[in-house]
């Protein structure tokens, strides 16, 4: 099924859609680029955005490297006509600065998001970005003058290039795989972070990301440093309407968390049924840093997303917490990866996946130990859920040791929503329905209870919208 | 009218095995019968197929509450109707909160006609009631919290169940040996318990091969099931000579009922060494 690419969408039954939101908004793109890719689009991408020539010429290079490399074969069935598809869009003139700029009908996507209410109430630093561009943005003015940059990555390269090209492209470079080498040629937008030594933010800096356009291509650019003893919990959601044919998002997430320093980087991503999500999410975690992935996947047609830390030195830390929702038409093919490149590291991966109404999920998961990385503890649990008889789930696990004095734990656990669990409940006055939303929402209740509280909110709505109605 | 639970000529089976072979028992709200027997009788059977598992089949004789046949009805139905199953052995629901169930439990139980979607009790009331039974219940507030039956020690489980008996208030209750696995001042205070929020309000049904348990409750009824049927009804004065003098007696009196009950035990203990 993860071939097909004609599914009817719209006939598709409730499960992570999102038209209930009726999130459809009509923009009208000041710049829209042709289908397709070549070196001539990305030209224009550079000329658009002004950039200057060691941008261009990596995204050159990185265009030849996408033409070269296969398709990967670490994941599912990706069926995509790589010239079908939009790969640049300038929804405003600029960028907005206060919230008084930002477009009426943008603002109208943002309402239904729920993202002004969910600024004012929680968010200290907001960056929404809307198609390619970020067009929204707010930083804490104290946070600023501590140090701290936070913008958009097209403004990185413009304001802030020692910093930047010291770390781009090199935690993923493009020669990493396929998505990524097409990300570096053609990404716009996304987010950079640079914490400086020694500074602790105790609050969550959050961004929004959607896609809008019919057969566009999203493709942003994360870059994050937290400096030597700095803490940050960065927070990034997505959602998407939906659309008739495929979309391609691909991501590039690069994060270098250094010595004792912490990062948390958490996402939720709802995304439209028909949407290809092939993201790659890396970070290094030197002396005694900690690096935690929080990964949350609903929708899409096709996720291939393995967070990975990779621990450089020794008393590293990574711990990844992945959950997946595959419901109808739909291929969750997530996971995780950990690379032990140094004795005394330690890791964690918790997986849980659910799939229901004829969808299917995998892990992924890779445990890697090189050589001299002795005294090592990695533990890895994946349970998966099954809602039906017509849904599927497996587990990849893959463990490549190249040392002795290791420790290296896997539990797998496939359960069925228990007849006995459903009995129990229903015996007490739940319906069935409502029973299985419980058993549902208390599987990822480990995930959820990590999330800031708006999208813990926000993820509960969501499981009980995909569990409308699903058991009859 | 008081309310009442009758289970006429009830046959059930399981994956093609008869279990229970022709039941009779009518318990009304008010009274307390024991429901005794060796192992392989049916016993749990029994309460299990009134509450409506899904995995026996019925197939002979009804089950009615108020004269309304229950044959068809979902066990939520048969909850909200005013039933209730204490299990012996309840299951855990990862990452969820005992309150939070019990909340969503007792809302629709008491407002029958709730419709999916429909607002919970308010939070405050819920509140403020369940701390009034867990004070009762002599339990620590703490334990709302928790994850239902997730890491619960036996005695927890079971004071688990008897505060969802309590919140849910049903006019007929099935113990199935809530003194199972249970210390000897559990089971007092178990008895206890029941007896403070069971007895008059509800009609009880005890599951049970000790005594301790009906110390608190005596039963008005004794029942002895033996090969999936009710052999003897007496009073509490049989419990007491069960308790005393075993089976014995009843295998005996009725040798036919204690061949099929042999086999249903052996078979119970093959499946059993199987998982």
């Amino acid at each position: 099924m993860t071939t097909e690419t004609t599914t009817p969408i719209l006939d598709a039954d409730p499960i992570g859609e999102i038209n209930k939101y009726d999130f459809q908004t009509v923009s009208k793109p000041v710049f829209k680029a042709r289908k397709g890719i070549d070196a001539e689009i990305v030209h224009q991408i550079s000329d658009m955005k002004n950039e200057p020539d060691w941008m261009r010429e990596f995204r050159l290079k990185s265009l030849d490297i996408f033409f070269e490399k296969p398709m990967p074969k670490w994941g599912g069935d990706v069926a995509l006509d790589f010239q079908d598809i939009y790969y640049y869009l300038k929804p405003t003139n600029g960028q907005g600065r206060t919230w008084d700029e930002v477009p009426q009908e943008i603002k109208d996507t943002f309402e239904k998001l729920g993202i002004p209410e969910a600024e004012r109430k929680f968010l200290s630093g907001v960056k929404a970005q809307f198609e390619s561009e970020v067009i929204y943005g707010s930083l804490k003015q104290d946070l600023s003058d501590k140090g701290v940059i936070f913008t958009d990555t097209d403004t990185a390269v413009r304001e802030h290039p020692e910093l930047l090209r010291k770390y781009f492209g090199t935690i993923i470079p493009p020669q990493d795989n396929k998505f990524a080498a097409l990300n570096s040629a053609v990404w716009s937008g996304g987010s950079f972070i640079y914490v400086p030594k020694g500074l602790k933010i105790d609050f969550p800096l959050q961004a929004y990301f959607r896609i809008n356009a019919e057969n566009m291509g999203q493709f942003e650019r994360t870059l994050i440093i937290v400096d030597e003893g700095a803490s940050i919990h960065y927070v990034e959601g997505c959602t998407a309407p939906m659309y008739s044919s495929e979309s391609l998002h691909s991501a590039v997430v690069e994060i270098s968390v250094q010595k004792g320093a912490r990062c948390r980087y958490t996402t939720i991503q709802n995304w439209a049924n028909n949407i290809y999500n092939l993201v790659t999410k890396r970070a290094m975690a030197y002396a005694d840093a900690t690096m935690e992935w929080i990964d949350g996947n609903l929708g899409s047609h096709l996720t291939m997303k393995y967070p990975a830390v990779y621990m450089m030195e020794p008393g590293a830390r990574g711990e990844i917490l992945s959950i997946a929702f595959a419901g109808k038409h739909q291929h969750q093919d997530a996971g995780a990866k950990l690379v032990h490149c140094a004795p005394n590291t330690t890791g964690q991966i918790i997986s849980k996946s659910i799939s229901k109404n004829g969808g299917r999920s995998s892990y992924r998961g890779l445990v890697r130990v090189e050589k001299g990385a002795t005294n090592v503890k990695t533990n890895v649990v994946c349970d998966a859920l099954i809602l039906d008889d017509k849904s599927r789930s497996d587990t990849y696990p893959y463990l490549e040791i190249a040392e002795q004095d290791v420790s290296i734990g896997h539990e797998a656990s496939v359960s069925r929503i228990g007849e006995e669990q459903l009995f129990y409940l229903t015996s007490r006055g739940l319906t069935e329905a409502e029973a299985s939303a419980m058993i549902v929402n208390g599987f990822i209740e480990p995930l959820v209870k990590e999330l800031p509280m708006e999208y813990a909110v926000e993820m509960n709505r969501l499981i009980q919208m995909q569990m409308e109605g699903s058991v009859g | 009218m008081s309310d009442t639970l009758v289970i006429t000529n009830l046959h059930c089976s399981v994956e093609g095995k008869q279990i229970l072979r022709g039941v009779n028992l009518t318990v009304r709200r008010g009274e307390t019968h024991a429901l005794m027997g060796p192992n392989g009788s049916g016993k749990s059977t029994l309460g299990l197929v009134i509450m409506g598992h899904p995995k026996y089949e019925v197939t002979e004789g009804t089950i009615t509450l108020n004269g309304v046949d229950l044959h068809e009805k979902a066990p939520d139905e048969r909850a909200r109707a005013g039933l209730f199953y204490a299990f012996q052995r309840p299951v855990a629901i990862p990452g969820v909160k005992l309150a939070d169930f019990l909340r969503h439990a007792a809302t629709n139980v008491r407002n029958p006609e709730r419709k999916e979607g429909e607002e919970l009790m308010p939070m405050k009331d819920f509140r403020k009631e369940l701390k009034a039974k867990m004070e009762q219940l002599r339990m620590n507030p703490e334990f709302a919290r928790r994850y239902v039956n997730d890491g619960f020690s036996g005695g927890e489980m079971k004071r688990a169940e008897i505060l969802q008996m309590a919140m849910l208030q049903p006019k007929i209750a099935i113990l199935d040996e809530t003194d199972s696995g249970l210390d000897a001042d559990a089971v007092r205070l178990a008895s206890q318990s029941i007896a403070e929020i069971g007895r008059e309000k509800m009609g009880l049904l005890i599951i049970t091969h000790h005594d301790k348990l009906l110390e608190h409750n005596p039963p008005e009824y004794t029942h002895v099931m033996l090969g999936g049927r009710i052999v003897e009804t007496g009073g509490r004065e049989l419990a007491d000579e069960l308790h005393s003098s075993g089976y014995d007696r009843i295998r005996k009196a009725y040798p036919d009922a204690a061949e099929e009950n042999r086999l249903m035990a052996a078979k119970e203990e093959a499946a059993a060494a199987a998982h």
